[in-house]
Protein backbone atom coordinates (compact mmCIF):
# COMPACT_ATOMS: atom_id res chain seq x y z
CA UNK A 1 0.00 0.00 0.00
CA UNK A 2 1.28 3.41 -1.29
CA UNK A 3 0.60 6.10 1.85
CA UNK A 4 1.75 10.02 1.83
CA UNK A 5 1.58 13.09 3.66
CA UNK A 6 -0.19 15.36 2.14
CA UNK A 7 -2.32 17.47 4.84
CA UNK A 8 -2.33 17.16 8.28
CA UNK A 9 -5.47 15.77 8.55
CA UNK A 10 -4.18 12.62 6.86
CA UNK A 11 -2.88 11.79 10.24
CA UNK A 12 -4.97 10.01 12.81
CA UNK A 13 -4.54 10.65 16.47
CA UNK A 14 -2.66 7.69 17.16
CA UNK A 15 -0.45 8.43 13.65
CA UNK A 16 0.20 11.72 14.95
CA UNK A 17 1.41 10.64 18.43
CA UNK A 18 3.29 7.54 17.30
CA UNK A 19 5.15 10.45 14.93
CA UNK A 20 5.54 12.74 17.78
CA UNK A 21 6.93 9.61 20.09
CA UNK A 22 8.90 8.49 17.58
CA UNK A 23 10.53 12.43 17.00
CA UNK A 24 11.12 12.42 20.59
CA UNK A 25 13.43 9.62 20.77
CA UNK A 26 14.99 10.45 17.49
CA UNK A 27 15.92 13.82 19.17
CA UNK A 28 18.93 12.58 21.16
CA UNK A 29 20.41 11.58 17.98
CA UNK A 30 21.27 14.77 17.45
CA UNK A 31 22.59 15.19 20.49
CA UNK A 32 25.43 12.78 19.88
CA UNK A 33 29.17 12.56 18.37
CA UNK A 34 27.60 10.50 15.40
CA UNK A 35 24.25 11.80 14.32
CA UNK A 36 23.73 9.05 12.17
CA UNK A 37 21.71 5.85 12.04
CA UNK A 38 21.45 3.30 9.04
CA UNK A 39 17.94 2.70 8.90
CA UNK A 40 16.73 4.34 5.30
CA UNK A 41 20.28 2.81 3.92
CA UNK A 42 19.83 2.57 0.19
CA UNK A 43 16.68 4.59 -0.12
CA UNK A 44 16.51 7.68 -1.97
CA UNK A 45 14.77 10.51 -1.14
CA UNK A 46 14.01 13.51 -3.51
CA UNK A 47 13.29 17.34 -2.09
CA UNK A 48 11.61 18.78 -5.15
CA UNK A 49 11.50 22.39 -4.80
CA UNK A 50 9.27 24.35 -6.71
CA UNK A 51 9.47 27.77 -4.40
CA UNK A 52 11.98 29.64 -2.31
CA UNK A 53 13.01 27.99 0.92
CA UNK A 54 16.03 27.49 3.24
CA UNK A 55 14.84 26.05 6.48
CA UNK A 56 12.23 23.38 5.82
CA UNK A 57 15.00 22.11 2.09
CA UNK A 58 17.73 21.90 5.24
CA UNK A 59 15.57 20.24 7.46
CA UNK A 60 14.82 17.73 5.08
CA UNK A 61 17.56 17.19 3.44
CA UNK A 62 19.61 16.40 7.39
CA UNK A 63 16.56 14.45 8.17
CA UNK A 64 17.33 12.22 5.39
CA UNK A 65 20.67 12.22 5.80
CA UNK A 66 20.97 11.56 9.10
CA UNK A 67 18.86 8.13 8.77
CA UNK A 68 21.81 7.18 5.78
CA UNK A 69 18.78 7.72 2.56
CA UNK A 70 20.61 9.09 -0.79
CA UNK A 71 19.20 12.39 -0.89
CA UNK A 72 18.86 14.13 -4.53
CA UNK A 73 18.21 18.22 -4.35
CA UNK A 74 15.95 19.52 -7.09
CA UNK A 75 15.09 23.15 -7.20
CA UNK A 76 13.12 24.83 -9.90
CA UNK A 77 15.80 27.19 -10.68
CA UNK A 78 18.67 26.13 -12.53
CA UNK A 79 16.75 22.93 -13.68
CA UNK A 80 14.42 22.41 -16.81
CA UNK A 81 11.76 23.56 -14.96
CA UNK A 82 12.76 26.87 -16.06
CA UNK A 83 13.33 25.51 -19.82
CA UNK A 84 9.69 25.29 -19.58
CA UNK A 85 9.05 21.24 -18.59
CA UNK A 86 5.74 20.38 -16.84
CA UNK A 87 5.46 18.35 -13.06
CA UNK A 88 4.48 15.66 -14.74
CA UNK A 89 7.60 14.95 -16.74
CA UNK A 90 9.51 15.87 -13.80
CA UNK A 91 8.06 13.57 -12.06
CA UNK A 92 8.50 10.86 -15.05
CA UNK A 93 12.13 11.30 -14.50
CA UNK A 94 11.94 11.00 -10.46
CA UNK A 95 10.43 7.53 -11.35
CA UNK A 96 12.89 6.87 -13.90
CA UNK A 97 15.62 7.44 -10.93
CA UNK A 98 13.62 4.80 -8.53
CA UNK A 99 12.94 7.48 -5.69
CA UNK A 100 11.37 6.58 -2.64
CA UNK A 101 10.41 9.35 -1.28
CA UNK A 102 9.68 12.69 -2.80
CA UNK A 103 9.79 15.76 -0.40
CA UNK A 104 8.01 18.20 -2.95
CA UNK A 105 7.34 22.35 -2.53
CA UNK A 106 5.58 23.92 -4.82
CA UNK A 107 3.63 27.52 -5.05
CA UNK A 108 0.31 25.57 -6.33
CA UNK A 109 -1.86 24.44 -3.96
CA UNK A 110 -2.55 20.88 -4.83
CA UNK A 111 0.85 19.63 -6.53
CA UNK A 112 1.49 17.07 -4.07
CA UNK A 113 -1.80 15.89 -4.45
CA UNK A 114 -1.43 15.14 -8.05
CA UNK A 115 2.71 14.02 -7.80
CA UNK A 116 1.06 11.37 -5.53
CA UNK A 117 -0.64 9.84 -8.27
CA UNK A 118 2.68 9.78 -11.10
CA UNK A 119 5.27 8.04 -8.61
CA UNK A 120 5.60 5.40 -7.28
CA UNK A 121 7.40 6.56 -4.06
CA UNK A 122 5.84 8.19 -0.76
CA UNK A 123 4.86 12.20 -1.55
CA UNK A 124 5.41 14.37 1.79
CA UNK A 125 4.22 18.23 1.42
CA UNK A 126 6.22 20.40 2.26
CA UNK A 127 4.60 23.45 1.74
CA UNK A 128 2.14 23.82 -1.11
CA UNK A 129 0.64 27.53 -1.98
CA UNK A 130 -1.84 28.19 0.27
CA UNK A 131 -2.84 24.77 1.19
CA UNK A 132 -1.11 23.26 3.56
CA UNK A 133 2.27 22.37 5.40
CA UNK A 134 1.80 19.46 7.54
CA UNK A 135 5.61 18.78 8.96
CA UNK A 136 5.98 22.47 10.56
CA UNK A 137 2.42 21.53 12.18
CA UNK A 138 4.18 18.29 13.31
CA UNK A 139 7.02 19.86 14.29
CA UNK A 140 5.06 22.51 16.32
CA UNK A 141 2.92 19.96 18.01
CA UNK A 142 6.49 18.64 19.26
CA UNK A 143 8.03 22.02 20.42
CA UNK A 144 4.45 22.52 22.55
CA UNK A 145 4.48 19.07 24.12
CA UNK A 146 8.07 19.61 24.80
CA UNK A 147 7.68 22.79 26.54
CA UNK A 148 3.83 21.80 27.94
CA UNK A 149 3.18 18.65 28.42
CA UNK A 150 0.31 16.86 26.31
CA UNK A 151 -1.76 19.15 24.30
CA UNK A 152 -5.61 17.78 25.08
CA UNK A 153 -7.44 20.52 26.42
CA UNK A 154 -4.53 23.67 25.35
CA UNK A 155 -5.49 26.19 24.10
CA UNK A 156 -3.56 27.70 20.93
CA UNK A 157 -3.99 30.94 19.41
CA UNK A 158 -2.54 31.43 15.34
CA UNK A 159 -2.12 35.00 14.75
CA UNK A 160 -2.04 36.74 11.66
CA UNK A 161 -2.29 36.55 7.90
CA UNK A 162 -4.30 32.84 8.44
CA UNK A 163 -5.79 33.83 4.54
CA UNK A 164 -2.44 32.85 2.78
CA UNK A 165 -1.01 30.96 5.33
CA UNK A 166 -0.27 27.06 4.94
CA UNK A 167 0.96 26.39 8.22
CA UNK A 168 -1.84 27.85 10.34
CA UNK A 169 -4.41 25.52 8.18
CA UNK A 170 -1.95 22.27 8.94
CA UNK A 171 -1.53 23.24 12.48
CA UNK A 172 -5.29 23.88 13.42
CA UNK A 173 -5.87 20.12 11.67
CA UNK A 174 -3.45 18.51 13.69
CA UNK A 175 -4.11 20.69 17.14
CA UNK A 176 -7.57 20.06 16.93
CA UNK A 177 -6.66 15.78 15.93
CA UNK A 178 -4.74 16.28 19.07
CA UNK A 179 -7.35 17.94 21.25
CA UNK A 180 -6.22 21.57 21.62
CA UNK A 181 -8.37 24.05 21.46
CA UNK A 182 -7.05 26.66 18.53
CA UNK A 183 -8.44 30.67 17.68
CA UNK A 184 -7.29 32.16 14.92
CA UNK A 185 -7.11 36.00 15.49
CA UNK A 186 -7.03 38.01 12.12
CA UNK A 187 -7.89 41.45 10.81
CA UNK A 188 -11.53 40.19 9.20
CA UNK A 189 -9.68 40.42 5.43
CA UNK A 190 -7.14 37.91 6.21
CA UNK A 191 -9.60 35.38 7.61
CA UNK A 192 -10.73 32.95 4.55
CA UNK A 193 -14.32 32.79 3.97
CA UNK A 194 -14.33 28.83 4.86
CA UNK A 195 -13.38 29.10 8.17
CA UNK A 196 -16.51 28.01 9.61
CA UNK A 197 -15.54 24.73 8.27
CA UNK A 198 -12.07 24.59 10.36
CA UNK A 199 -12.29 23.54 14.10
CA UNK A 200 -11.49 26.47 15.75
CA UNK A 201 -12.62 29.35 16.54
CA UNK A 202 -12.39 33.03 15.06
CA UNK A 203 -11.57 36.38 16.52
CA UNK A 204 -11.23 39.94 15.50
CA UNK A 205 -9.53 41.08 18.73
CA UNK A 206 -6.02 39.90 20.26
CA UNK A 207 -5.67 41.44 23.75
CA UNK A 208 -9.07 39.49 24.35
CA UNK A 209 -7.45 36.41 23.39
CA UNK A 210 -4.09 36.82 25.22
CA UNK A 211 -4.91 36.00 28.84
CA UNK A 212 -6.44 32.61 27.54
CA UNK A 213 -3.70 31.61 25.60
CA UNK A 214 -1.09 28.41 26.63
CA UNK A 215 0.80 29.31 23.16
CA UNK A 216 0.41 31.96 20.97
CA UNK A 217 2.07 31.38 17.29
CA UNK A 218 2.76 34.25 15.42
CA UNK A 219 2.43 34.32 11.34
CA UNK A 220 4.69 36.41 9.07
CA UNK A 221 2.59 38.67 6.83
CA UNK A 222 3.27 37.04 3.21
CA UNK A 223 3.58 40.19 1.01
CA UNK A 224 4.23 37.78 -2.17
CA UNK A 225 1.20 36.07 -2.23
CA UNK A 226 -0.64 39.65 -1.35
CA UNK A 227 -2.43 41.12 -4.48
CA UNK A 228 -4.47 43.37 -2.74
CA UNK A 229 -4.34 45.53 0.06
CA UNK A 230 -5.69 43.86 3.16
CA UNK A 231 -4.68 45.77 5.81
CA UNK A 232 -4.21 49.80 5.31
CA UNK A 233 -0.87 49.95 6.31
CA UNK A 234 1.93 48.04 7.90
CA UNK A 235 2.59 49.92 11.08
CA UNK A 236 -1.67 49.78 11.66
CA UNK A 237 -1.42 46.04 11.47
CA UNK A 238 1.69 46.01 13.89
CA UNK A 239 -0.23 47.97 15.81
CA UNK A 240 -3.36 45.94 16.24
CA UNK A 241 -2.09 42.52 15.48
CA UNK A 242 1.71 42.26 16.34
CA UNK A 243 3.30 40.76 19.49
CA UNK A 244 5.48 43.15 21.44
CA UNK A 245 6.35 43.18 25.30
CA UNK A 246 3.24 44.72 26.74
CA UNK A 247 1.22 41.77 24.99
CA UNK A 248 3.52 39.08 25.83
CA UNK A 249 3.21 40.58 29.72
CA UNK A 250 -0.71 39.67 29.25
CA UNK A 251 -0.08 35.81 28.51
CA UNK A 252 -0.27 33.68 31.19
CA UNK A 253 2.73 33.18 33.25
CA UNK A 254 3.49 29.63 31.00
CA UNK A 255 2.57 30.53 28.05
CA UNK A 256 5.24 30.01 24.81
CA UNK A 257 5.48 32.33 21.91
CA UNK A 258 5.93 30.27 18.41
CA UNK A 259 6.99 31.33 15.15
CA UNK A 260 7.33 29.24 11.63
CA UNK A 261 10.31 31.69 10.79
CA UNK A 262 11.34 34.04 8.59
CA UNK A 263 10.37 36.36 11.12
CA UNK A 264 9.46 40.04 9.70
CA UNK A 265 10.95 41.47 13.11
CA UNK A 266 8.92 44.66 13.95
CA UNK A 267 5.99 43.75 12.12
CA UNK A 268 4.42 41.02 13.43
CA UNK A 269 6.59 40.18 16.57
CA UNK A 270 8.36 42.66 18.39
CA UNK A 271 12.49 42.19 18.33
CA UNK A 272 12.72 41.60 22.16
CA UNK A 273 10.08 39.35 21.87
CA UNK A 274 11.41 37.11 19.51
CA UNK A 275 14.85 36.63 21.40
CA UNK A 276 12.62 36.32 25.00
CA UNK A 277 12.80 33.17 26.85
CA UNK A 278 9.18 31.99 26.07
CA UNK A 279 10.04 32.56 22.42
CA UNK A 280 10.78 28.84 20.82
CA UNK A 281 11.63 30.06 17.17
CA UNK A 282 15.21 28.27 17.56
CA UNK A 283 14.19 24.97 19.18
CA UNK A 284 11.40 24.88 16.32
CA UNK A 285 14.75 24.85 13.63
CA UNK A 286 16.33 22.23 15.40
CA UNK A 287 12.87 19.96 16.32
CA UNK A 288 11.88 20.66 12.67
CA UNK A 289 14.96 17.76 12.16
CA UNK A 290 13.57 15.66 14.43
CA UNK A 291 10.24 15.59 13.27
CA UNK A 292 10.71 15.04 9.83
CA UNK A 293 13.08 11.72 10.51
CA UNK A 294 10.57 10.68 12.21
CA UNK A 295 8.21 11.12 9.26
CA UNK A 296 10.98 9.76 6.95
CA UNK A 297 11.48 6.73 9.19
CA UNK A 298 7.82 5.68 8.88
CA UNK A 299 6.68 6.27 5.73
CA UNK A 300 9.73 4.71 4.54
CA UNK A 301 11.58 2.69 6.79
CA UNK A 302 9.66 -0.80 6.36
CA UNK A 303 7.53 -2.51 4.39
CA UNK A 304 4.94 -0.34 3.77
CA UNK A 305 4.32 2.70 5.36
CA UNK A 306 3.03 3.12 8.98
CA UNK A 307 1.40 6.62 8.51
CA UNK A 308 -0.32 8.49 6.13
CA UNK A 309 -3.34 8.22 3.37
CA UNK A 310 -3.74 6.88 0.31
CA UNK A 311 -4.20 9.09 -2.72
CA UNK A 312 -7.12 8.57 -5.36
CA UNK A 313 -7.54 10.31 -8.73
CA UNK B 1 0.14 -31.08 13.44
CA UNK B 2 0.92 -31.61 16.92
CA UNK B 3 -1.35 -30.90 20.00
CA UNK B 4 1.20 -29.30 22.51
CA UNK B 5 -1.00 -30.58 25.20
CA UNK B 6 -0.38 -33.85 23.88
CA UNK B 7 3.25 -33.65 24.18
CA UNK B 8 5.01 -36.20 25.42
CA UNK B 9 8.09 -33.94 27.00
CA UNK B 10 7.44 -32.34 30.31
CA UNK B 11 5.74 -33.16 33.50
CA UNK B 12 2.00 -32.74 32.74
CA UNK B 13 1.46 -30.34 36.00
CA UNK B 14 3.68 -27.58 34.49
CA UNK B 15 1.71 -27.40 31.35
CA UNK B 16 -1.16 -24.45 31.07
CA UNK B 17 -4.11 -24.79 29.63
CA UNK B 18 -3.66 -23.22 26.17
CA UNK B 19 -0.54 -25.67 25.17
CA UNK B 20 2.05 -23.52 26.81
CA UNK B 21 3.94 -24.56 29.57
CA UNK B 22 6.36 -22.73 31.80
CA UNK B 23 9.67 -23.75 31.82
CA UNK B 24 10.54 -21.66 34.54
CA UNK B 25 8.70 -19.96 37.24
CA UNK B 26 9.76 -16.92 39.75
CA UNK B 27 12.30 -18.65 41.92
CA UNK B 28 13.98 -20.22 39.15
CA UNK B 29 14.24 -16.53 37.30
CA UNK B 30 15.54 -14.75 40.55
CA UNK B 31 18.28 -17.59 41.30
CA UNK B 32 19.64 -17.62 37.25
CA UNK B 33 20.13 -13.89 37.51
CA UNK B 34 21.48 -14.05 41.10
CA UNK B 35 24.23 -16.96 39.78
CA UNK B 36 24.46 -14.16 36.35
CA UNK B 37 24.86 -11.51 38.28
CA UNK B 38 28.13 -13.32 40.34
CA UNK B 39 29.48 -14.25 37.41
CA UNK B 40 29.59 -10.59 36.35
CA UNK B 41 31.22 -9.61 39.65
CA UNK B 42 33.65 -12.83 39.08
CA UNK B 43 34.69 -11.92 35.14
CA UNK B 44 34.96 -8.35 35.38
CA UNK B 45 37.17 -8.74 38.89
CA UNK B 46 34.27 -7.16 41.23
CA UNK B 47 32.17 -5.21 38.35
CA UNK B 48 34.38 -2.34 38.87
CA UNK B 49 34.22 -0.44 35.38
CA UNK B 50 30.68 -2.72 34.29
CA UNK B 51 27.63 0.03 32.54
CA UNK B 52 24.56 -2.88 32.53
CA UNK B 53 22.89 -2.45 28.89
CA UNK B 54 19.27 -3.62 28.83
CA UNK B 55 18.11 -4.28 25.13
CA UNK B 56 14.56 -2.98 25.00
CA UNK B 57 11.80 -3.86 26.21
CA UNK B 58 12.81 -7.16 28.44
CA UNK B 59 16.24 -6.59 28.26
CA UNK B 60 15.82 -3.17 30.59
CA UNK B 61 13.94 -4.92 32.92
CA UNK B 62 16.48 -7.66 33.77
CA UNK B 63 19.16 -5.21 33.41
CA UNK B 64 17.39 -3.09 36.08
CA UNK B 65 17.00 -6.11 38.11
CA UNK B 66 20.99 -7.31 37.89
CA UNK B 67 21.91 -3.84 38.56
CA UNK B 68 19.98 -4.41 42.05
CA UNK B 69 21.77 -7.27 42.41
CA UNK B 70 25.11 -6.12 42.07
CA UNK B 71 24.34 -3.39 43.98
CA UNK B 72 23.24 -5.79 47.12
CA UNK B 73 26.67 -8.26 46.34
CA UNK B 74 29.00 -5.34 46.28
CA UNK B 75 27.46 -2.08 47.39
CA UNK B 76 28.46 0.11 45.12
CA UNK B 77 25.81 1.76 42.24
CA UNK B 78 26.41 -0.20 38.96
CA UNK B 79 25.25 2.44 35.79
CA UNK B 80 22.41 0.78 34.14
CA UNK B 81 20.85 2.01 31.04
CA UNK B 82 18.48 0.81 27.67
CA UNK B 83 19.09 0.28 24.22
CA UNK B 84 16.69 0.55 21.51
CA UNK B 85 18.06 -1.04 17.96
CA UNK B 86 14.97 -1.02 16.16
CA UNK B 87 16.71 1.49 13.61
CA UNK B 88 19.59 -0.89 13.25
CA UNK B 89 17.36 -4.18 12.84
CA UNK B 90 18.53 -6.19 9.63
CA UNK B 91 14.39 -7.19 8.80
CA UNK B 92 13.47 -3.32 9.80
CA UNK B 93 12.15 -3.81 5.80
CA UNK B 94 10.15 -6.95 6.44
CA UNK B 95 7.76 -5.18 7.91
CA UNK B 96 5.81 -1.44 8.32
CA UNK B 97 8.09 0.46 10.23
CA UNK B 98 7.72 0.29 14.03
CA UNK B 99 7.22 2.51 16.93
CA UNK B 100 10.69 2.87 18.88
CA UNK B 101 11.90 3.27 22.06
CA UNK B 102 14.13 4.85 24.38
CA UNK B 103 17.84 4.74 24.42
CA UNK B 104 19.15 5.54 27.41
CA UNK B 105 22.78 5.67 28.06
CA UNK B 106 23.46 6.18 32.08
CA UNK B 107 25.28 9.77 32.61
CA UNK B 108 29.30 7.77 32.82
CA UNK B 109 28.75 7.07 29.20
CA UNK B 110 30.13 3.68 27.63
CA UNK B 111 33.65 4.85 26.64
CA UNK B 112 36.23 2.66 27.77
CA UNK B 113 33.74 0.85 30.12
CA UNK B 114 32.98 -2.97 30.44
CA UNK B 115 29.05 -2.89 28.51
CA UNK B 116 26.96 -6.26 29.66
CA UNK B 117 24.64 -6.53 27.27
CA UNK B 118 21.06 -7.62 28.98
CA UNK B 119 18.49 -9.16 27.17
CA UNK B 120 15.59 -12.04 27.11
CA UNK B 121 15.94 -14.75 24.66
CA UNK B 122 18.99 -15.70 22.54
CA UNK B 123 17.62 -16.80 19.25
CA UNK B 124 19.01 -16.08 15.92
CA UNK B 125 21.51 -13.85 17.07
CA UNK B 126 20.25 -11.11 14.84
CA UNK B 127 19.28 -8.49 17.41
CA UNK B 128 22.61 -8.83 19.20
CA UNK B 129 23.66 -7.79 16.01
CA UNK B 130 21.86 -4.61 15.87
CA UNK B 131 22.79 -4.02 19.47
CA UNK B 132 26.75 -4.33 18.18
CA UNK B 133 25.89 -2.31 15.46
CA UNK B 134 24.07 0.57 18.14
CA UNK B 135 26.82 0.33 20.29
CA UNK B 136 29.59 1.30 17.80
CA UNK B 137 27.91 4.37 17.12
CA UNK B 138 27.42 5.37 20.63
CA UNK B 139 31.45 5.12 22.01
CA UNK B 140 33.73 2.51 21.90
CA UNK B 141 33.44 0.14 25.25
CA UNK B 142 36.94 -1.16 26.81
CA UNK B 143 34.57 -4.49 25.86
CA UNK B 144 31.28 -5.94 25.13
CA UNK B 145 29.90 -9.01 26.94
CA UNK B 146 26.43 -10.00 26.67
CA UNK B 147 24.22 -11.87 29.44
CA UNK B 148 20.65 -13.26 28.61
CA UNK B 149 17.97 -14.85 30.53
CA UNK B 150 17.50 -17.80 27.86
CA UNK B 151 19.59 -19.42 25.40
CA UNK B 152 17.43 -21.01 22.57
CA UNK B 153 19.73 -21.87 20.18
CA UNK B 154 19.22 -21.58 16.80
CA UNK B 155 22.06 -18.77 16.19
CA UNK B 156 22.44 -17.47 12.78
CA UNK B 157 25.48 -15.58 13.21
CA UNK B 158 28.51 -16.08 15.12
CA UNK B 159 27.55 -14.96 18.19
CA UNK B 160 27.11 -16.06 22.14
CA UNK B 161 26.64 -15.49 25.39
CA UNK B 162 29.08 -14.88 28.24
CA UNK B 163 26.14 -15.28 31.15
CA UNK B 164 23.23 -17.61 30.52
CA UNK B 165 20.62 -17.79 32.95
CA UNK B 166 19.11 -21.20 30.94
CA UNK B 167 20.21 -23.12 27.83
CA UNK B 168 16.63 -24.26 26.74
CA UNK B 169 17.08 -26.88 23.55
CA UNK B 170 13.90 -25.81 21.59
CA UNK B 171 12.26 -26.58 18.14
CA UNK B 172 11.99 -24.27 15.23
CA UNK B 173 8.43 -24.86 15.79
CA UNK B 174 8.70 -23.06 19.33
CA UNK B 175 8.16 -20.07 20.74
CA UNK B 176 9.88 -18.90 24.12
CA UNK B 177 8.10 -15.88 25.18
CA UNK B 178 9.67 -13.85 28.86
CA UNK B 179 7.15 -13.14 31.16
CA UNK B 180 8.64 -10.16 33.50
CA UNK B 181 6.49 -8.66 37.03
CA UNK B 182 6.99 -5.00 35.59
CA UNK B 183 6.03 -5.65 32.15
CA UNK B 184 3.36 -8.64 32.18
CA UNK B 185 2.40 -8.75 35.76
CA UNK B 186 3.98 -12.26 36.72
CA UNK B 187 7.93 -13.73 36.12
CA UNK B 188 8.03 -16.97 33.82
CA UNK B 189 9.45 -18.50 31.06
CA UNK B 190 6.97 -20.22 29.07
CA UNK B 191 7.26 -22.36 25.84
CA UNK B 192 4.66 -23.41 23.20
CA UNK B 193 3.98 -23.83 19.86
CA UNK B 194 4.10 -21.21 17.35
CA UNK B 195 0.48 -19.71 16.08
CA UNK B 196 1.35 -21.02 12.49
CA UNK B 197 2.13 -24.50 13.66
CA UNK B 198 -0.57 -24.60 15.70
Amino acid sequence: MKRHLISAADLSKDDALLVLDTAEELAQVSGRSIKKLPTLRGRTVVNLFYEDSTRTRISFEAAAKRLSADVINFSAKGSSVSKGESLKDTALTLEAMGADGVVIRHSASGAPHRLANWVQGSVINAGDGTHEHPTQALLDAFTMRQRLGDLEGRRVTIVGDILHSRVARSNVLLLDTLGAQVTVVAPPTLVPVAVDTWPCEVSYDLDAVLPKSDVIMMLRVQHERMNASYFPTVREYSRRYGLDGDRMAALPEHAIVMHPGPMNRGVEIAADVADSVRSTIVEQVANGVSARMAVLYLLLGGSEPAIGKEVSE
Amino acid sequence: MVNAASRPDGPVEARVADGHKAVLEGPDIRRALTRIAHEILERTKGGEDVVLLGIQTRGVTLAQRLAEQLMQVEGRPVPCGSLDVTMYRDDLRMKPARAIRRTELPPEGVDDRIVVLVDDVLFSGRTVRAALDALNDLGRPRAVQLAVLVDRGHRELPIRADYVGKNLPTSMRENVKVLLAENDERDAVVLGLKEESK
